[in-house]
């Protein structure tokens, strides 16, 4: 028996049931990100001024990967196109060159933002030992320009010898009772009096090889930049974590179209075929929708 | 429009198998899509852009941004989609959604803005 209205529209909707089916199931994903994106809101607007954090991830990598994903949904929307004309090779080449669009991107996610943001390391200063570390803040300077004031030291955690540390390694030294802790400065920390270091820019700039030595007394929160770093990146791993899943199950939906049972199936009903590719492409399309809005709340603005 | 069958090329043959449609409706609309697509990656441009322009208070570089941002969010939606010409039954579900997720964020954003004062 044939499941009914696969292609043929249903007389009562007008429409084939598949699509009814996944506009209904994004109506439920749009309210699945809303929440996120409204916890995301709400911990924005109620931070203290200067504790929220800007320039802090990589935005030509970010806007590279936001290309490859509109790209991939030019090619999905190719792909179907390309069933509805009945060329199966060039839908061939399309969904393919879709599923290597997707792969890029988690690969450039999962493979270099993430692990690098799990290396980096943060340390806010407590409120009364802020003019002690002036030198890397340059509270005075940004006081003067009408800037917020600059709360944390940032960079890479070493050790004597000046090998980078990870966060197990800074947990030891707590554990141990480390009376201070050496911090290789990002360059906004070590010239914080440089205007052009005032607000975040385009290319990232160097690391510098100047050593920032904190007493750990002085230290209110200190970590990698891990989930539990702040609200902001507790927001950024969630909600680039849940849309990367979401980049996942569309692979493993394109790879399963590009199997010999789709080529049979596009044998046997090629209308067929092109209705779930097109239903998987509004998906897809909508991870794409997702990203074009988590892309500048969290890597411009 | 028709292209030489190799043996690797499944040939559709039966089932409810509709006729092609017309080639060249497609190929306006191929057209259309890659315009779609350039526009995106311009707005991208643009996006990334604007985020380093003041315009005056970080509330209005935010608003800024995410214009820009549901611009493409529109476009998207609209081309990409298919909303564009879609059936009014579609709409009729996803408009109250679009209502509710409004009304989430901006509950968000008054119980922030607007907080009881004890």
């Amino acid at each position: 028996m044939e499941i009914p209205y696969t292609v043929k529209a249903r007389p009562d909707t007008g429409l084939w049931n598949a699509k009814i089916g996944v506009w209904l199931f994004l109506a439920s994903e749009v309210m699945l990100f809303g929440g996120l994106f409204s916890g995301y809101i709400f911990m924005r607007l109620g931070a203290e001024p200067g504790t929220w954090p800007h320039g802090l991830l990589n935005v030509p990598v970010g806007t590279l990967n936001t290309a490859i994903l509109i790209l991939s949904s030019v090619t999905v929307v190719f792909a179907w196109a390309a069933l509805k004309m009945r060329n199966f090779r060039r839908y061939q080449l399309c969904m393919g060159t879709t599923i290597f669009c997707a792969l890029l991107f988690l690969g450039i996610k999962l493979g270099y933002e993430w692990p690098v943001k799990f290396h980096h390391f943060g340390a806010d200063i407590k409120r009364e030992s802020l003019v002690k570390y002036e030198e890397y803040l340059g509270n005075e300077h940004r006081e003067k320009e009408g800037l917020t004031p600059r709360l944390t030291i940032s960079g890479y955690l070493i050790d004597e010898h000046g090998h980078t540390l990870h966060q197990a390694d800074y947990e030891r030294l707590r554990a141990e009772g480390a009376k201070e802790i050496r911090v290789k400065l990002d360059a906004a920390n070590a010239d914080p009096n440089n205007p052009k270091n005032d607000s975040p820019r385009f290319l990232p700039v160097p690391m510098s090889d100047k050593i920032a030595t904190i007493a750990t007394e002085d230290i209110q929160y200190a970590s990698m930049y891990l989930p539990r770093r702040s609200s902001y990146f507790a927001t950024y791993y969630t909600i680039t974590g849940l849309h990367g899943i979401h980049v996942i199950g569309g692979i493993i939906v394109f790879i399963y179209f590009m199997l010999p049972v789709s080529a049979r199936l596009y044998r046997k009903d090629p209308e067929h075929l092109a209705n779930r590719v097109e239903v998987a492409g509004l998906f897809w399309h909508f991870v794409d929708l997702v990203w074009i809005f988590a892309f500048p709340i969290f890597y411009l603005l | 429009m028709s292209h030489p069958q190799e043996s690797h090329v499944p040939a559709p043959s039966g089932g409810s198998h509709e006729a092609p449609h017309d080639a060249e409706h497609f190929h306006c609309h191929t057209r259309l899509y890659v315009g779609v697509g350039v526009a995106l990656l311009i707005c991208t441009g643009l996006t990334v852009g604007i985020s380093y322009i003041h315009f005056g208070s970080e509330a209005m570089n935010i608003f800024m941004g995410l214009l820009l941002a549901t611009f493409k969010a529109a476009l998207v939606a609209a081309i990409f989609m298919h909303l564009k010409g879609e059936r009014k039954d579609i709409f009729r579900f996803m408009i109250p959604t679009m209502i509710f997720l409004f009304a989430l964020i901006g509950l968000c954003i008054l119980a922030i803005k607007d907080h009881i004062h004890f």
